[in-house]
């Protein structure tokens, strides 16, 4: 991977992060599930699939490799760039360009410590690795929710996590179609739009949840 | 017109350089930017200082000489011209002006506000030759080519190789560059033949003169004094992928003794 060259990379952090985008749709449309107002049985239904189903387990696999592949590349790629200007201007770049693009790096750091904490959180408890909290079944996944999500802390920091995750996907889906060379002056405009659309949704979905449990005490 | 300049010094590549404040005065609002820079030096050489080493040549934005890291902004404050063409009435009375010089691993500083643009030139080099005719001077227009597609190609090939595109990037990164230098040659049918092989000899040589690695800020194209478009990097990508997914395997004769 280090000897690919830099287009190759970039090629497949897109390819990665397409993938990824594309997940993320599939787990906002569970996570909307907690606000029907049946106790938890939809979600933990759906929940119950995707833990069971052999498919899911063989995407579950493919899922962890595409996080992998874009995170290891990512790093790699963002440390190639740092090398490539040792030394720093003294009068930092005021140039005519989106200026959250140039944060990938950090919502892309900020991400990446938000899934270890919803490791933590769910998937080493499901697994074993971590005992869930008292009065909490090991499959219980609504109650773990309801549990975490009544805290304020730990809903602001979702939400805070949900906003780098939006910063960083306005960029991500038009800046992947552009690397996979897909710029064309037909459809680039759409790209963009539908793009940040997309991260609209998925930080405004994500995060209504959170929102509902706090203040509406659903 | 008065300007406080604060310039980049810096003896030569090891050297430890910093930023010094020069005053200049008297400068009419339509000199040129090097015709005020030039005033200092006159200053300078008469008073037994040291003048200011900076890049320049043709004076008139052709010839991609020039350079200059102006209050954050490659060739200044204006859209679309190099350093030659910015003139003195784009600043304000009184200004303070930082002077720096691109600043890159793959551009050495060899002097004050000088760099060392060869990784450029290498880039060139590796990207080969287009095959061409020897015999009598051809006809004009006996390759048909689309209009769309020549104008595209003109658009790349202005392109002066500056180096501004690399010292806006935030990554320092040759893409755009490159980009043109692909697509002026790929969007022609004479330079269709070597295209494949190309595009993936010039991106080799790029990822060994310490570039970045482009992340689609598009400062490269908001700097670009010739206006050249991102578009440009999407189709050397495009190339690039094609090239490799889809090339012909160079056969290779093996001769046993």
């Amino acid at each position: 991977m280090f000897l690919y060259s830099s287009i190759t990379k970039k090629v497949l952090m897109a390819l990665a992060g397409l993938f990824l985008v594309t997940f993320l749709s599939v787990h906002l449309g569970i996570n909307l599930m907690l606000l029907k107002n049946d106790g938890g049985r939809l979600f933990t239904e759906a929940a119950t699939f995707m833990g069971t189903n052999a498919l899911i387990k063989v995407f579950e696999v493919v899922l962890f490799v595409g996080f992998l592949l874009h995170i290891i590349v990512g790093v790699l790629v963002s440390s190639q760039n740092k090398a490539a200007r040792p030394s720093p201007y003294a009068v930092s770049n005021s140039s005519d360009t989106s200026l959250l693009s140039k944060y990938m790096f950090h919502t892309g750091v900020i991400v990446f410590l938000f899934l270890l904490l919803h490791f933590f959180d769910f998937y080493f408890i499901k697994i074993g690795l971590v005992a869930p909290p008292p009065g909490v079944a090991i499959h219980d996944f609504y109650s773990r929710t309801l549990l975490l999500f009544s805290t304020p802390w730990y809903s602001l920091l979702y939400i805070f996590c949900f906003i780098a995750l939006g910063i960083h996907l306005n960029h991500a889906i038009q800046s992947a179609f552009q690397t996979l060379g897909w710029n064309h002056g037909k459809y680039m405009d759409a790209v963009k739009f539908l793009g940040s659309a997309y991260s609209l949704i998925i930080t405004a979905g994500f995060t209504l949840v959170p929102i509902c449990i706090l203040f509406l005490k659903h | 017109m008065n300007f406080t300049l604060k310039i980049w010094r810096q003896k030569n590549v090891a050297a430890k350089g910093e930023l010094i404040a020069y005053d200049v005065s008297g400068i009419s609002p339509d000199s040129s930017f090097f015709e005020m820079l030039d005033t200092l030096n006159q200053k300078l050489i008469m008073t037994g200082g040291d003048p200011v080493a900076f890049d320049h040549d043709c004076r008139e934005g052709i010839c991609g000489t020039c350079s200059l890291y102006i209050n954050g902004r490659p060739h200044g404050p204006v859209k679309g011209v190099t350093t030659c063409q910015l003139h003195m009435r784009s600043f304000v009375d009184g200004d303070t002006i930082h002077i720096e010089p691109w600043r890159a691993k793959a551009f050495p500083i060899i002097r004050d506000l000088v760099v060392d643009r060869s990784a450029l030139d290498k880039i060139i080099q590796a990207g080969g030759y287009v095959s061409v005719n020897t015999g009598g001077v051809p006809d004009a227009n006996t390759i048909p080519i689309p209009k769309e597609k020549s104008e595209a190609a003109m658009d790349a090939a202005a392109c002066i190789g500056c180096g501004a595109c690399v010292a806006a990037c935030s990554n320092a990164a040759a893409m755009l560059f490159i980009g043109a230098k692909v697509s002026h040659l790929a969007l022609l049918p004479q330079g269709r033949v070597e295209a494949s092989k190309r595009v993936q000899k010039m991106v080799a040589c790029v990822d060994t003169l310490g570039f970045g690695n482009c992340s689609n800020t598009y400062a490269c194209e908001a700097e670009c004094p010739k206006g050249i478009s991102v578009v440009n990097i999407a189709r050397m990508n495009r190339e690039f992928i094609g090239a490799k997914l889809f090339s012909e395997k160079e056969k290779v004769v093996k001769v046993s003794f």
